[in-house]
């Protein structure tokens, strides 16, 4: 995936802010992240690493929350995790469905002074 | 300090994803998002489709990491071509696709592809301003490229099975493949195509000519 330009513009987006709020030193980012992106923490962590140093970010932790995929039966109601790659509905067998978490790709928050 | 943002990460290329579109919309030109492996033949697709789409202006965008070697082929077949060399990043995003465009009459033109950076994972993820996405799959690439990477064909609108001529040089079963894409995508439509051949083109090019009246908002 491209972990890297994910992590460009998170960068961005904490730099933007921290200058706002006469933020120095960032210590921790928050970030959350659907499952259906296939992003890696790892090569998230590596990119943060990299791209964070020299600016108000070095050192800072990055705190990657993973949320599953789950997908909501529109004629039951039914809300599951797909199994393999048909999502399916486990309990009525509709393909009326839509995707309600899994997608997620954004900064929850992060701590600075 | 805590600062609390829920900001999106992709929100930026969103927003101009955004404006892309109400640009096509008022051009009035459809906008179809083309997304596979390297060597799916896509850039052959769009040269072999050229003959029976001749009464429309269409325009193409091609996304390389490098050369301008597609945007040449395409202009040779007669259509209106931007390259856009991504040098090294492997999608396109909705800032290259609004300054691509503007090398594009686009106030004169009936359809616009957008030919993706080859690679069926990234370019999923960044909305382009497309009013529908077609995967093509050629047939080489194997059975399990759905199962594999479902994401894309998930979202695409229109499957293209390319490469059908080979079939019987393959150990590829084309109604598993057919039923696999229909388990991640029901309402997918299916083309299956040869550019060698001309099989299926006849099916594909009706359908193009169907989405070029209203901006393709039927997919």
């Amino acid at each position: 995936m491209h972990e890297l330009s994910l992590i460009q513009n998170l960068m961005e987006i904490v730099n933007e802010s921290a200058a706002e709020n006469d933020i120095t030193q960032v210590h921790k980012v928050k970030l959350v992240i659907g499952e259906s992106h296939g992003a890696l923490p790892d090569a998230l962590d590596f990119a943060f690493q990299i791209l964070t140093e020299n600016t108000i970010c070095a050192g800072a932790v990055l705190e990657v929350e993973k949320k599953p995929v789950i997908i909501k039966c529109k004629d039951c109601n039914a809300e599951f995790k797909p199994e393999g790659i048909s999502y399916r509905c486990t309990a009525c067998s509709s393909m009326n469905v839509k995707q309600i978490s899994g997608r997620e790709l954004y900064i929850d928050y992060y701590e600075g002074d | 300090m805590k600062v609390i943002m829920e900001k999106d990460l992709l929100r930026a290329n969103t927003d101009q994803a955004e404006q892309n579109r109400e640009l096509f919309n008022k051009n009035n030109v459809s906008v179809i998002n083309m997304i596979s492996s390297p060597g799916s033949g896509k850039t052959t697709l769009l040269e072999k489709s050229a003959d029976s789409l001749r009464d429309y202006n269409i325009g193409v965008v091609v996304g390389d990491l490098y050369t301008a070697r597609d945007a040449e082929r395409i202009e040779k077949a007669g259509l209106h071509a931007v390259q856009v060399n991504t040098e090294g990043m492997c999608h396109l995003n909705s800032s290259m696709v609004a300054r691509a465009v503007k090398e594009l009459p686009l106030e004169q033109l009936d359809l616009l592809f957008i030919e993706n950076v080859g690679n069926l994972v990234c370019p999923v993820n960044f909305d382009l301003g497309e009013h529908t996405r077609v995967a093509v799959l050629s047939i080489t690439e194997g059975i399990d490229k759905p199962s594999k990477y479902p994401g894309i064909f998930r979202d695409a609108g229109t499957t293209v099975i390319n490469k059908i001529d080979l079939l019987p040089h393959l150990d590829f079963d084309l109604d598993t493949c057919i039923n696999e894409i229909k388990q991640i995508n029901t309402g997918t439509n299916i083309f299956v195509t040869s550019t060698t051949t001309k099989e299926g083109l006849d099916e594909w090019c009706s359908w193009l000519k169907s989405i070029t009246k209203g901006n393709g908002q039927e997919a």
